[in-house]
């Protein structure tokens, strides 16, 4: 590799990297605001114009904090465990296309990490990981309610991969590619997946709210019957990671979300836009600002999702635990069969016939 | 020494430490990190055999179910009074046995290996990509593709069965 593409990809990635942190840093302080307006108050509203540097006060808060260890605790594990939530949280958000190709200079910069011909796989493995940094913080730190919040935490998102992954075959069936660059540029032309696949929208989003354990699926953290689950013993900004590993993979899963059903960085009358804006500034500069508009799109439907969780969040009330299992086992894991069993058949059959009515 | 070779030495000896760490850690949940890390770095080998799809399924389905399952059965299993149940010498002497045997044959079986010399000019470095491999899987080997989902499915309606609840049982 020549060491031009390295620093471009390691750019690539250090941007990435920073603007998941950022914009998860801010939907805490989103989430705050979207409770405060759906409960009729103010939401945070001292720290900067709007609360703006909320956050900020929160992490020096956090890291100012006594770093406590119980003494019963095994102390290795019982760092590894939000180090390790973290670490997977983030991992996930190194394939998401942001965006088409960046122009400078002649070469074309793909706005994506890494272009893998695997990357959907690769965030459901991540995703599979995720439930590690739970178990073992649950596990290490020697507490009842620790261990049964990881335990169920662990038994809910086993339970809700399988409904993922079968919701995410019925897409690939469709697009015939793992790849996720491939996927959004095969929805060019507001020929999104949502209005192919409503049925895996609906699964696949709903097990993403079972994988980030975020309400109505919050029952690791059910404080009326386990203290605070996985993170009852943990303090300071070890509590902190945890936190902040959920709004991470929050951010990922709404852009994974809007990168395979609702196009990605595709927005209605994007050629339309292009051939303006090339025509009028030139290949390079229109090129750029037309990438830089899918972007704004794509952050934008990825912003909307996160809204989505938080507005779901103050408005449904908790699942019973069985609710649950039964949810995911009896009704997501049938449906998603019967979804992938549709999908196949009028790829085989609706298809080919709808192609030869058009021709 | 090329980056790849150098790498591939690194990874190797993680995977050969960890692997170890497995067998000589005390505490069974240490183990299991262990062995998870072990498929961490074996998925590692897979990438520098550009075999992506390999690798990924390797993550999902070991360290990602598998290992979850493993986990999970150790932390119910109450290891805090860690009294090691005495073994006999009898248990120690078969299982030396047994483990000898296993390696004596795996040593064998290297010894007669025959590796085959790959020529870097005709050498297809896509054959570990999916595409590749998933016509091959259903073109060349689909019998035994389609068996072995059978199979998989006869062991899961078996599980199913196993944890049926019986008429007039109660669990609670």
């Amino acid at each position: 590799m020549e060491l031009t593409e390295f620093v471009i990809k390691t750019l690539t990635i250090l941007v990435v990297f920073v603007l998941t942190l950022v914009i998860a840093m801010y939907s805490t302080w989103g989430e705050r605001k979207v409770a405060g307006f759906i409960q009729d108050r103010m939401g945070p509203n001292r720290a900067g114009p709007g609360g703006l540097l909320q956050p900020l006060a929160d992490a020096g808060k956090m890291f100012f904090k006594e770093d406590f260890i119980p003494a019963l605790a095994n102390k290795w594990l019982f760092i590894a465990g939000p180090s390790l939530a973290m670490l997977t949280a983030l991992l996930a958000s190194a394939v998401i296309p942001f965006g088409s190709t960046f122009r400078y200079d002649g070469v074309e910069v793909v706005l994506q990490g890494v272009e893998s011909n695997i990357g959907i796989l690769y965030v459901f493995g991540v995703v599979a990981l995720g439930v590690y940094g739970i178990m073992i913080g649950g596990w290490a730190s020697n507490n009842k309610f620790s261990l049964l919040g990881a335990i169920r935490a662990a038994s809910q998102n086993i339970s809700y991969e399988v409904a993922m992954g079968l919701s995410l075959i019925a897409i690939l069936m469709m697009s015939s590619s793992l790849s996720l660059g491939d996927i959004v540029a095969q929805q060019h032309g507001g020929n999104w997946n949502i209005f192919y696949q409503p049925l895996g929208f609906i699964i696949f989003l709903t097990c993403s709210f079972a994988e980030c354990n975020r309400v109505p699926f919050d029952l690791p953290e059910c404080e009326t019957e386990l203290v605070g689950g996985y993170h009852t013993e943990y303090g300071s900004m070890k509590l902190g990671f945890y936190l902040f590993a959920e709004y991470i993979n929050m951010f990922v899963s709404s852009a994974i979300i809007s990168t395979l059903y609702f196009g990605g960085y595709n927005y209605p009358g994007m050629d339309w836009v292009y051939n303006q804006l090339t025509a009028s500034l030139g290949t390079t500069t229109g090129h750029n600002i037309a990438t830089l508009i899918g972007t704004g799109v794509f952050f934008g439907k990825a912003l909307f999702f996160i809204f989505f969780y938080m507005w779901v969040r103050w408005t449904l009330p908790r699942f019973r635990y069985d609710q649950l299992m039964n949810l995911g086992w009896k009704k997501l894991i049938p449906l998603a069969i019967i979804n992938i069993i549709i999908t196949g058949a009028s790829v085989l059959f609706l298809k080919p016939f709808i192609t030869s009515l058009l021709n | 020494m090329n980056p790849t070779l150098s790498f591939f030495y690194f990874l190797s000896f993680l995977t050969v430490l960890s692997a170890l760490m497995v067998i000589v850690s005390k505490n069974p949940i240490h183990s299991v990190l262990y062995l998870i890390l072990t498929f961490f770095t074996l998925s590692g080998h897979y990438i520098l055999l550009n075999a992506q799809f390999l690798a990924a399924v390797n993550i999902i389905v070991y360290a990602g179910a598998i290992m979850v399952l493993f986990l999970f059965v150790i932390m119910f299993l109450n290891i805090k009074d860690n009294h090691e149940e005495a073994k006999t010498n009898l248990t120690k002497i078969a299982a030396a046995i047994v483990g000898g045997t296993v390696f004596v044959i795996l040593f064998g079986a290297y010894r007669k290996t025959i590796l085959m010399p790959v020529d870097p000019a005709t050498f297809d470095s896509q054959v570990g990509m999916i595409e590749s491999l998933g016509k091959l899987l259903f073109r060349e080997y689909l019998l035994p593709f389609e068996l072995a989902s059978i199979l998989l499915l006869v062991a899961m309606v078996g599980a199913v069965m196993i944890g049926k609840r019986e008429i007039g049982e109660r669990h609670f």
